[in-house]
């Protein structure tokens, strides 16, 4: 293409000799950049403010990190345990989980694990918080013993002598007070000559310097740091270190063989025989992974097993129903909005200008009174004791032992809803019924066709698109709704909304909130997509 | 509203009133006397009798020697006293409704009225099909309003819950009282949120509306790549199950917060306002690009053209030109999003603090934890003010088509 | 014309955005959560009142204690408090407290003593259920019935134990949507001993016995989720006995002539009172506990008692309390603790109750949603 303009038979030119296909193309691109410049502010606010944190609390519904982080050395060593059916895991599962549990509780974070654990299987939540009040017990028998042995080990100084890194002595020492001490490092060589104790003791370390802001130089380890330093020691007799407290450790690890001992396991069986069932560490298996299916299972009642998942019993699939009952309650709406709004349209379209817009207003003045109000008052209509009700009874229609239950059900969820987005569906359908002329009828009438044919045949074709708008504009937003059916649907008339909204903001269970609301949403892109493949988006109109 | 009739329709009415409108008037009758006797107690038969004797004395007295105006008011007063006299003030008022009622049908079927929206030569089937589709659509009217018409007497309710006691049924004037509308105009309770509601629904309209219409004329050009994804995302804030997006936008605005706060130094207090008003502007702007989008397939893209063409540049072209045409669009958008904020109650329960309670969260917060007629009464203030401002636009709507010399609709 | 519209909007803005500014600066306010309704009322008038006249600071409501903990639990993971002090439960206080939502309190040091000069702690007693918790109030829920729906001729329902019997008492029923206080009423009236409640309540028998006692009323009930709505559902007729506070019925019968009755016997004892969250700044936090110091001191908590029948969590403050503050009529005999009330008296087990609610709100909602 280049040079073109030498080519006596070249392409067309524009006016200033460039070749006009290119121009045309320069023009095009301009103006497509011109458009998206228009867009782009919005495009990036609400990508931005909306797009992007939704996509971070539906991220929820797969991430699990809250086991690994709380129980590392339990998840680690329950990687031996092969979860077979009627076993629990081995000692060495137990000692990790002492050392856990005793810093999570110092963090409290034992009972945030607990109530996570406890959406998977019921009884977890108690389970840690019981064990987490007794768990600094854990151990004292070593701490006494050690203790016994020598009043050194009871001085915060010989461990910091024992366990720290000179140079955190040296910064530590300098430190003035102000702010934060510095942070807690580990000696190498007592990380090689004493690794649990190491472990244990940079663990109690760390937790205090940040949970409390205490600092290792004044404060006595806890009991499982002594447990730490019974397992090492006991583990190898002839552990030698250097330094001051080679002595000391010298003779513990002569004594250690002859020291009364305290089974791990029997202390939390004896909080709880929770712990020695295959139920509780089996979850605890399932669950260590730091992403899961497990919510998006739980959302559609299964549950999520070392092999894969299976149905949760029969008494406890409620979610699926939920869901079902969401569809078809949105579809009872939206049809009942279609039935009350289409007459209403017509009559709006098809009225002189003044007498339509003063009707206009008793359809707009619902939509600014609030959602709330209206909600409440049909509260006051529907209920055993309300005012449709008691007129039923007065007038004779009813007795007045066999009043209507029109609340607290379904029936009272699909009255408000369909009164609350009646005019979703008006607005839409007047917009298309004003611009379908009234000739069409008439002249369809002069040619023979009866009332019925002529609506049938001539009119209601013309107006489908506006029942199209109205139908996915109600139906999206029915779906979605909370609020009403909470407080006219009692038990039998709610949505899965109300049960995301109890996971939110009652069981605190986010991650499966996030799973229902992920599915949830693809229901309603599935149905937005249909809508805009059969009917396009452009087609919705509210009013004018 | 009186319809001219001629000679002959006026005689063929003279022999419709003893076949045609003395038997539905009595039936009408019938219908209130059932009514009427349950009130008294006067039992069913003797109820029935006695409306359809009225209805159809009433039907013949009116339509024989009473202009149109004169007979209504007789009317109604009459049966007015007559229930007076059995029900004090509370049987005043139905007696009165009920002549309303008679009097009216009476004229309405006698002068042929009812035939007005049919062709002449309808047959009686189709005038029955007419009257009885306008009867559907007035009950689904009522249908729209009656939580309004539940709403406004039990604001003046004497009690401090939304029960009808039987000294309002009764009409008793001591069941009634104007507390919950000095509460409201007292309480701070009240009057915070309301202060906040004004705050911050007009910023998120102006920013839905600056921003969603820009988006919209950018979308209506017609060579947008990725068009139709681009539009998804846009209206995504109305698809979204809300509940969905208060959570999210809890844990962004929180961030944004902080931020907001340690680097521009401003209070939790104006930080606060900040994130509800962004919140809702998000989401209102799918309405707001919906309808301008609706006005502008509608609008002639020569249009700018020749305003280019003629020397002006885009951003007067945009003003003089492309504004006025789709400023219909926009305001009813502008009016969406403001109803949008205005009557917002999950998204700013999660992402607002106390300081920034909207008249909605009060009143969720009121429903629920201590259930006030003063919900009622501001309910019924705003609908008031709705009224207002509804029929003020239409008022200077029709103003200004007679200014234009056009003829009204 | 065009000129008037933009000045309008021009000074519209202007103010509103000055008024929101104005707020901003001004620095001296604290949210305070509660229950809302006639208790918010009760503390507005016993002490945030009296403490805003004397400083100056200006205290807004909210109304979320219902939801507290979960609210607590979202800021506290965002790390954005908007809250200064909250009322809950001790149950839930215990819970927060767990969790780190709460802040420890130094009970002697952060709060006044009594006239007398008992300490703190000493005049609260049994009361500090938890590091994190500053007791207000002993209240109960308990049962209220319409007079008016009794049959010709019945006995009025004394207690708990009535609402399990629809034969003597047709007619729907309104309990709380959660377990506490439900699940014990249903092992106690189906014959469980008092003391035998939380260790049978503990095994999964227990709770299938509990819930199967529930299941022969489940369909006569209607399930309220605030206070405000046991109440409303009383005052509508909707239902014939339903649990509630014992202030707000109080509130119902005394205030505002309601034909209901109270049915006292098994009545749940619980405690409520203040926790502050964890992760206040300092200044905020100050503010706090000088409002705290105020509030939970001997009189402050008297003078409460004066606008509702809860009894103040201080010992000293007993004798203090006297008549209703509008209607002169005596409080003690509405109080939960009056011998006449108190003949069977159920005393939640908090801590029990801390521990199990996890467990028992999933297998609730289960069964309700069944």
């Amino acid at each position: 293409m280049t040079d073109t303009s030498t080519q006596p038979s070249g392409p067309v030119l524009a006016a200033d000799g460039t070749p006009l296909k290119r121009s045309l193309n320069r023009a095009l691109r301009r103006q497509k950049i011109r458009a998206l410049m228009l867009i782009a502010p919005l495009l990036l606010f609400i990508l931005i403010t909306f797009i992007w944190p939704i996509a971070q609390m539906l991220f929820r519904s797969v991430e699990n990190q809250i086991v690994s982080d709380v129980l590392p050395s339990t998840v680690a060593s329950l990687a031996d345990w092969d979860g077979a059916e009627g076993t629990t895991p081995g000692d060495e599962t137990f000692y990790a989980l002492t050392q856990d549990l005793m810093a999570a509780v110092v963090r409290k974070d034992h009972t945030r694990l607990g109530s996570r654990l406890n959406y998977e299987t019921t009884g977890i939540s108690s389970l840690f918080r019981k064990s987490g009040r007794k768990v600094d017990d854990m151990g004292e028998v070593y701490t006494d013993q050690f203790v016994g042995l020598d009043d050194a080990w009871e001085d915060p100084a010989t461990w910091v002598a024992l366990m720290a890194d000179l140079r955190w002595v040296a910064a530590q020492s300098e430190w003035d007070g102000e702010g934060d001490e510095p942070a807690f490092r580990l000696n190498a060589d007592a990380a090689n000559a004493l690794p649990k104790t190491a472990a244990a003791y940079q663990t109690f370390a760390t937790t205090i310097q940040i949970e409390d802001n205490d600092s290792p130089t004044e404060e006595e380890p806890w009991n499982t740091v002594y447990l730490a330093l019974y397992a090492d020691l006991s583990a190898d007799a002839s552990t030698q270190v250097d330094g001051a407290q080679s002595e000391l450790i010298a003779t513990a690890a002569a004594e250690v063989g002859s020291f009364e001992t305290e089974d791990l396991r029997a202390s939390f069986v004896d909080i709880d025989e929770d712990w020695d069932t295959h139920d509780t560490w089996s979850t605890i298996k399932t669950y260590s992974p730091d992403l899961t299916n497990g919510y998006f299972l739980n959302a559609v009642d299964l549950q999520k097993t070392p092999d894969g998942s299976e149905w949760r019993p029969e008494n406890e699939q409620i979610y699926i129903e939920l869901f079902w009952r969401t569809l078809l309650m949105s579809f009872a709406i939206t049809a009942s909005c279609i039935l009350l709004g289409y007459p209403v349209a017509w009559l709006l379209a098809n009225l002189p200008m003044r007498s339509a817009n003063i009707l206009m207003i008793l359809v707009l003045l619902p939509f600014w009174t609030s959602l709330l109000v209206r909600t409440s008052a049909w509260k006051v209509l529907l209920q055993d004791q309300g005012v449709i009700n008691s007129l039923l009874v007065w007038i004779g229609v009813i007795a007045d032992d066999n009043r209507l239950a029109l609340i607290n059900n379904a029936t009272g969820t699909i009255i408000a809803m369909t009164h609350i987005l009646l005019p979703f569906m008006i607005l839409p359908l007047y917009s298309v019924m004003k611009t379908i002329p009234p000739t069409y009828l008439r002249a369809a009438k002069s040619l023979g066709a009866t009332n019925w044919t002529a609506f049938w045949r001539v009119y209601f074709p013309q107006s489908v698109p506006g029942i199209g708008a109205g139908s996915i504009l109600v139906f999206i937003l029915a779906i979605g709704y909370y609020i009403t059916p909470e407080i006219v649907g009692g038990t039998k008339g709610v949505f899965i909304s109300n049960r995301i909204a109890y996971h939110i903001s009652s069981s605190l269970n986010w991650g499966l909130a996030a799973a229902l609301g992920s599915i949830l949403l693809a229901l309603v892109l599935l149905f937005y997509w249909l809508y805009d493949k059969i009917v396009g988006i452009d087609n919705v109109k509210l009013g004018g | 509203m009186t319809v001219m009739m001629t000679a002959a329709e006026r005689a063929a009415s003279k022999d419709n009133l003893i076949g045609f409108t003395m038997p539905i008037t009595a039936l009408l009758g019938a219908i209130l006397g059932v009514l009427a006797g349950k009130a008294v107690g006067l039992g069913l038969p003797i109820g029935v009798l006695t409306g359809a004797v009225v209805g159809a004395v009433f039907a013949f007295v009116l339509a024989r020697y009473f202009p149109r105006k004169l007979g209504r008011w007789f009317a109604v007063l009459t049966l007015g006293l007559v229930g007076f006299l059995t029900g004090s003030f509370g049987g005043f008022v139905a007696g009165a409704i009920a002549g309303a009622a008679i009097g009216w049908c009476a004229y309405w079927l006698f002068t042929g009225e009812y035939r007005k929206g049919v062709p002449p030569y309808a047959t009686t089937g189709q005038v029955l099909w007419h009257n009885g589709f306008r009867l559907i659509c007035g009950l689904i009217f009522f249908f729209l309003i009656a939580p309004i018409l539940t709403v406004i007497p039990l604001s003046f309710n004497a009690q401090d819950f939304f029960t009808f006691t039987p000294e309002m049924l009764a009409l008793d004037p001591a069941g009634y009282s104007l507390k919950h509308y000095e509460d409201f105009l007292t309480n701070s309770d009240w009057l915070r949120p309301l202060k906040n509601s004004l705050i911050i629904a007009p910023f998120a309209t102006m920013i839905s509306v600056s921003l969603g219409t820009l988006a919209a004329i950018g979308l209506s050009q017609s060579h947008v790549p990725f068009r139709q994804a681009i539009m998804a995302i846009m209206i995504s804030p109305m698809i979204v199950p809300l509940i969905i997006s208060a959570t999210g936008m809890f844990f962004f605005y929180s961030q944004m917060g902080l931020w907001m706060e340690s680097t521009f130094g401003i209070s939790q207090s104006l930080s606060g306002y900040i994130k509800v008003i962004l919140a809702h502007a998000a989401l209102g702007i799918p309405f707001v690009i919906i309808t301008v989008t609706a006005t502008l397939v509608g609008f002639d893209q020569s249009l700018t053209r020749a305003a280019a063409n003629m020397g002006a540049n885009p951003t007067t072209t945009f003003f003089r030109v492309q504004m006025p045409l789709i400023l219909p669009g926009v305001i009813s958008g502008g009016l969406f999003a403001f109803i949008t904020s205005f009557d917002e109650v999950v998204v700013v329960l999660f992402v607002g603090a106390a300081a920034q309670k909207t008249l909605p969260w009060q009143m969720f917060t009121g429903l629920r934890e201590q259930i006030s007629p003063t919900i009622l009464a501001v309910a019924t203030i705003l609908v008031v003010i709705s009224i207002g401002l509804l029929t003020t636009v239409e008022l200077l709507r029709r103003r200004s088509e007679r200014l234009r010399g056009m003829s009204p609709g | 014309m065009k000129l008037t519209k933009t000045l309008l909007a021009t000074s519209y803005l202007t103010l509103t955005a000055t008024m929101a500014v104005s707020d901003g600066h001004m620095a001296s306010e604290m949210t305070i959560v509660s229950w809302g309704g006639a208790y918010t009322a009760s503390q507005q008038a016993a002490y945030h009142d009296p403490y805003m006249e004397n400083t100056g600071i200006a205290i807004i409501n909210d109304d979320s204690s219902s939801e507290g903990i979960a609210k607590m639990r979202a800021m506290n993971e965002a790390g954005n408090i908007t809250w200064d002090l909250v009322d809950l439960e001790a149950a839930d206080a215990i819970r927060a407290c767990d969790e780190g939502l709460a802040l420890e309190i130094d009970h002697d040091a952060d709060l006044a003593a009594a006239p007398d000069g008992t300490s703190a702690s000493e005049d609260f007693g049994d009361m500090i259920v938890s590091e994190c918790f500053i007791p207000q109030i002993v209240f109960s829920t308990t049962f209220g019935y319409r007079t008016d729906m009794l049959a010709d001729g019945a006995v009025a329902p004394k207690g708990a134990c009535d609402v399990f019997d629809l034969e003597t008492y047709p007619g729907r029923r309104g309990l709380n949507r959660q377990p506490i206080a439900n699940m014990e009423w249903a092992l106690l009236c189906d014959g469980v001993a008092y003391e035998d409640v939380y260790d049978i309540l503990e095994t999964e028998q227990g709770q299938e016995q509990a819930f199967a006692m529930l299941d022969t009323i489940k369909s006569e009930t209607i399930w309220w989720s605030s206070a405000a709505e046991s109440i409303q559902l009383l005052a509508d007729g909707e239902v014939f006995m339903a649990s509630s506070y014992n202030g707000r019925l109080f509130a119902a019968i005394v205030e505002q002539d309601q034909p209901f009755g109270m049915a006292w016997n098994w009545q749940m004892f619980d405690l409520d009172g203040w926790v502050v969250p964890a992760g206040l700044s300092e200044e905020r936090l100050a503010r706090t506990m000088d409002f705290l110091n105020f509030a939970t001191d001997t009189q402050r908590l008297a003078d409460q008692a004066k606008y509702i029948s809860y009894g103040p969590a201080r010992a000293s403050s007993a004798p203090l309390v006297g008549k209703h503050a509008t209607l002169g009529i005596d409080m003690a005999p509405h109080m939960p603790t009056d011998p006449n009330n108190a003949e069977n008296t159920f005393v939640n087990n908090y801590e029990w109750w801390a521990d199990y609610r996890d467990d028992l709100d999933a297998k609730f909602q289960a069964w309700l949603a069944q």
